[in-house]
């Protein structure tokens, strides 16, 4: 589940079963998406279970569009 | 052809695993309306990443004349999806309108001619306009029948032996044969009844369809045994194919084997049993006569 709130930069808060291996790996797939949408400034509350990046990336994308009501999709 | 929900990740990752011909990934009846945002970005997601192999994807979309349709259609073609899976399609018209939003997103994106259509088939008027929804569109790979929204529509149940769905299976497979496209079955939901499944599927391979949609993995197995020729009728699909050959090399077009004529039907019919047995992997390709 990934929340998103207002930050100053991009603050991401992560718990994962997997952070050990691969917590960087996941934060740096948050910041990348929330980067391409043009969001610089966040606080990001990501809870993950070992999902694979494609997931990460549409979850972190449905967050961002629900809280700026910008879709990434045309109407 | 395996349902797998829009809105599952675990399920969308692991689903290929399992073997099926096809995977439609659903954004409409398995996805509520607050989820619909996220799931098409999911399925965006995982069409983009995840490597499939040769397995079709199909994604069912919402209608068109929903909120969420347009949005699905730009979503998938823009994520390279095989085949676009119409629900509760009921005239050409709206496979056209389809045809023309499929067009747009792939103009955007340079990749024309390459999204296919398969229009479910869901309501007594779908049922009457099956041959025009079949030719509606050269995108159109093939048909197939949602029997629980058509039951409801005909204002009956859904039953074991499957005598409400008679009519629609026979116009949806006819229709399908007239226009030179594919035409799959209707999901069976109780998994706990095997049984019933299996009798379900000799009946539609009976009827004359391609394939069974189904809901769980467990059901694979059952369709591809159904479907799959059995080695008698391989071998005598080979000698037909063989005897007709030797027929054409001396000039004639009907022959004898075993006493029984063999003319053209005989022959296409042994030619499709070949090419499922190819299909299944019973036979190889380069064994074909």
């Amino acid at each position: 589940m990934v929340t998103i709130g207002p930050g100053e930069g991009l603050q991401v808060e992560l718990q994962s079963s997997v952070a050990a291996q691969f917590g960087r790996q996941i934060k740096a797939v948050i910041t990348e998406t929330l980067e391409g949408l043009g969001v610089t400034d966040a606080h990001v509350q990501a809870v993950d279970k070992g999902a694979l990046d494609c997931t990460i990336r549409a979850r972190v994308t449905a967050a961002a569009v629900r809280a700026t009501g910008k879709d990434v999709w045309k109407d | 052809m395996m349902f797998v929900p829009g809105n599952n990740p675990g399920m969308m990752a692991d689903a290929h695993i399992y073997g099926p011909d096809s995977i439609m990934l659903d954004l409409e009846d398995s996805v509520t309306m607050a989820e619909k945002d996220a799931a098409r970005l999911l399925v965006h997601n995982a069409l983009k990443s995840i490597d499939y192999g040769n397995t079709e994807m199909v994604v069912r979309i919402n209608p068109l004349n929903t909120p969420y349709g347009k949005k699905d259609v730009e979503a998938v073609v823009k994520a390279g999806v095989d085949v676009i899976r119409m629900p509760k399609t009921e005239t050409a018209e709206e496979v056209r309108e389809l045809e023309a939003e499929i067009l747009k997103v792939e103009t955007e994106i340079g990749r024309v001619g390459e999204t296919k259509i398969m229009a479910a088939i869901e309501s007594a008027l779908g049922i009457v306009n099956a041959y025009a929804i079949a030719t509606a569109s050269p995108r159109m790979m093939g048909i197939a029948l949602g029997a629980e929204d058509y039951s409801a529509n005909l204002k009956t149940n859904r039953t074991p032996g499957g005598a409400e769905l008679l009519l629609a299976r026979e116009q949806i497979v006819v229709a399908a044969r007239a226009a030179g496209i594919a035409c799959f079955d209707t999901v069976y939901s109780n998994l706990d009844d095997m049984e019933t499944f299996r009798k379900e599927v000799e009946l539609i391979k009976t009827l004359g369809f391609d394939g069974k949609s189904i809901i769980n993995p467990r059901q694979i197995e059952v369709v591809n045994s159904v479907f799959t020729p059995t080695e008698k009728e391989i071998t005598k699909a080979r000698a037909v194919v063989a005897a007709i050959k030797e027929a054409q090399a001396k000039g004639s077009g009907v022959i004898s084997l075993n006493g029984k004529m063999v003319d053209r039907p005989v022959v296409l019919r042994a030619e499709r049993t070949i090419a499922l047995a190819v299909a299944a992997g019973v036979i190889d390709k380069e064994e074909v006569l």
